[in-house]
């Protein structure tokens, strides 16, 4: 990471940090989700560099979300880290077993492919009665190593959880993009049959991408399951897929920290829009995204970009 | 004289009632630098394809350094020493010539483990040496910036032959090295390909269809028709041959119409 780089991305956890302590809860309640549904956005841009877009995020989100619902209810496990690690391995692991039939699509039936399993999870959720059905499962109120937090200090608790889990995500993640299998997203989205004659297994790299997409998403699942204290099949149905792609194309897949940025943008501009607008939410929601395409097509994280160079063409 | 770096046995491969190659057999000595001629359709790149591992064989054998690579998958060939350019360049539009070359150069030295390729850097500063030296070799350190997706025809040739030389491969197989490119610049460019390949002392074999060339370049000349080899030997004698020149050359006053410009 250039230094520049790291000095922005310190000074940005700060600044969040310190916020946690400052804001009213329900900012932080705001956030919390934003940053936890960033996660999941961070896994479509490691794919999205490979020129592949998932319509099924909601599948291992909800896996995610479950398991955390799950293993609170039945395992008795209350400690936060636990149950969060265990909602993004589980996801994971689905998404290895999986990878092996949606490794070998791309484009369009990549993108239904993905669609018609999370919405199968849907069915299967809808169906069980032992799961709650349509009405879903409450989730345990989680503790932190130990320590039992109520009420406002939950929310705080459980904001800094999320805001360490993004942390370290983002700079796994950004090591992974400097890593050769990282790297040659684009040139498996250019060329597959040079990536592969020059001897690198394509369905391999593609395979790693999306089990690191589930963890992501999975994890992103879990987080957000504690936080709402609530889990329902809508997390896996095919809305909230398309939701995480949407942001996605607001945030842009150019950096590790646009996810998060365009995360919390389109928490913000959707809670603002449903305030003020409650029966046309989804029109504002909507100019915005065609307000993205059409003058950041790149996404917000390209502003971000802009300034970048900006600065470097003023230096002497 | 040392055992054949390449040898093939009796090799066919058959798409329904179609023979797109049959009876092929050749032994190839190390360094040496062998043109493969035909028409289109006499199985010259369903030969490369064959021994890349890119299509499987239906009969026949193919040998590599004593080893039976038949059937292999292609990344395997390529990891034992086996490298390919194409008839239509194959490089990273989006990526600049250095940057396609350092993809190269890295997957060239990378670990075969799933988690090597994760803690393998793309700039390592082996492949990055090895990509500069790669892009000198092949006279294209001038592009090194453009992005692939602009670069004239004859440099995308040259950025697909050089990303097949890096991670030192033994054979190299070009499949028409000069096809898109005018018959002006055909000479240079094959030039530069042949002394770059020369200087790593590898054993070459290339599909070509300008006789010239051949008669330039190769040491041995294959010629196919029909999916089989009917002539092997000098290229003067094999361009000689008068099935060769009745079924693949034609007569020899073509050179006085189209192909004369440098000669």
């Amino acid at each position: 990471m250039v230094r520049g780089d790291r000095i922005a991305a310190g000074s940005a956890f700060l600044a969040a940090a310190v916020a946690g302590f400052m804001l009213p809860d329900w900012i932080i309640s705001l956030a919390t989700i934003a940053f936890a549904n960033g996660l999941v956005v961070l896994g479509l841009i490691v794919m999205w560099r490979a020129g592949l877009v998932s319509f099924g995020q909601a599948l291992y989100y909800c896996m995610g979300g479950y398991a955390v619902a799950l293993i609170g209810r039945w395992g008795g496990v209350t400690d936060a880290f636990l149950l969060v690690l265990v909602g993004g391995l589980s996801a994971a692991g689905i998404s290895f077993v999986i990878g092996f039939l949606l490794a070998r699509y791309r484009e369009i039936f990549f993108a239904m492919l993905s669609l018609a399993l999370s919405m199968i999870l849907y069915g299967l959720l809808v169906k069980t009665e032992s799961l709650g059905s349509t009405d879903g499962l409450n989730v345990i109120v989680p503790t932190f190593l130990g320590y039992a937090p109520h009420q406002e200090k939950l929310i705080v608790a459980l904001y800094f959880l999320v805001l360490v889990v993004c942390a370290t995500a983002a700079l796994l993640v950004g090591a992974y993009f400097r890593s050769l299998a990282g790297a040659l997203a684009i040139p498996v989205r250019d060329n597959e049959l040079r990536v592969e004659f020059l001897g690198m297994s394509v369905s391999r790299l593609i395979h790693t991408k999306l089990v690191i997409s589930a963890l992501l998403a999975g994890t992103g699942g879990a987080l957000a399951a504690l936080a709402v204290g609530h889990v329902d099949p809508n997390m896996s149905y095919w809305t909230t897929s398309g939701e995480f792609v949407f942001i996605t194309i607001l945030a842009g897949a150019g950096s590790v920290g646009a996810a998060f940025v365009g995360s919390l943008a389109f928490e913000s501009v959707r809670s603002f829009a449903f305030a003020m607008l409650p029966q046309l939410w989804e029109i504002l929601l909507g100019s915005v995204l065609l307000l993205t395409i059409l003058f950041l097509p790149q996404g917000l994280g390209s502003l971000i970009e802009r300034l970048h160079w900006g600065r470097e063409a003023k230096a002497p | 004289m040392s055992s054949p770096i390449l040898s093939v046995q009796d090799l066919g491969k058959r798409f329904g009632s179609l023979f797109a190659a049959r009876d092929i057999t050749v032994s190839i000595p190390a360094q040496q630098t062998v043109g493969v001629i035909g028409a289109n359709g006499a199985g010259k790149t369903t030969f490369i394809n064959m021994i890349t591992g890119h299509l499987r064989p239906t009969k026949g054998t193919i040998h590599f350094e004593g080893r039976d690579i038949t059937a292999l998958p292609s990344r395997q060939i390529k990891a034992m020493g086996i490298s390919r350019s194409f008839q239509v360049a194959q490089i990273f539009p989006s990526l600049t010539v250095f940057e396609n070359m350092c993809a190269a150069a890295a997957i060239g030295r990378a670990p075969k483990t799933l988690i090597g390729h994760v803690r393998t850097p793309l700039r390592s500063q082996e492949s990055v040496a090895e990509a500069k030296t790669l892009l000198e070799l092949f006279q294209i350190a001038p592009y090194r910036d453009s992005l692939a997706a602009t670069l004239p025809q004859g440099i995308r040739k040259l950025l697909d032959i050089g990303m097949a030389l890096a991670g030192a491969p033994r054979l190299l197989l070009l499949d028409e090295p000069t096809s898109g490119i005018s018959i002006e610049e055909k000479f240079d460019l094959m030039q530069i390909v042949m002394s770059a390949l020369l200087s790593r002392k590898i054993t070459v074999l290339f599909v070509e269809h300008d006789m010239d060339i051949i008669e330039g370049f190769a040491e041995r000349v294959l010629a196919f028709y029909d999916g089989t080899v009917i002539a092997d030997g000098m290229p003067a004698a094999t361009l000689a041959d008068p099935r060769v020149q009745t079924l693949i050359s034609g007569p020899k006053l073509r050179s006085a119409v189209g192909t004369g410009a440098h000669v």
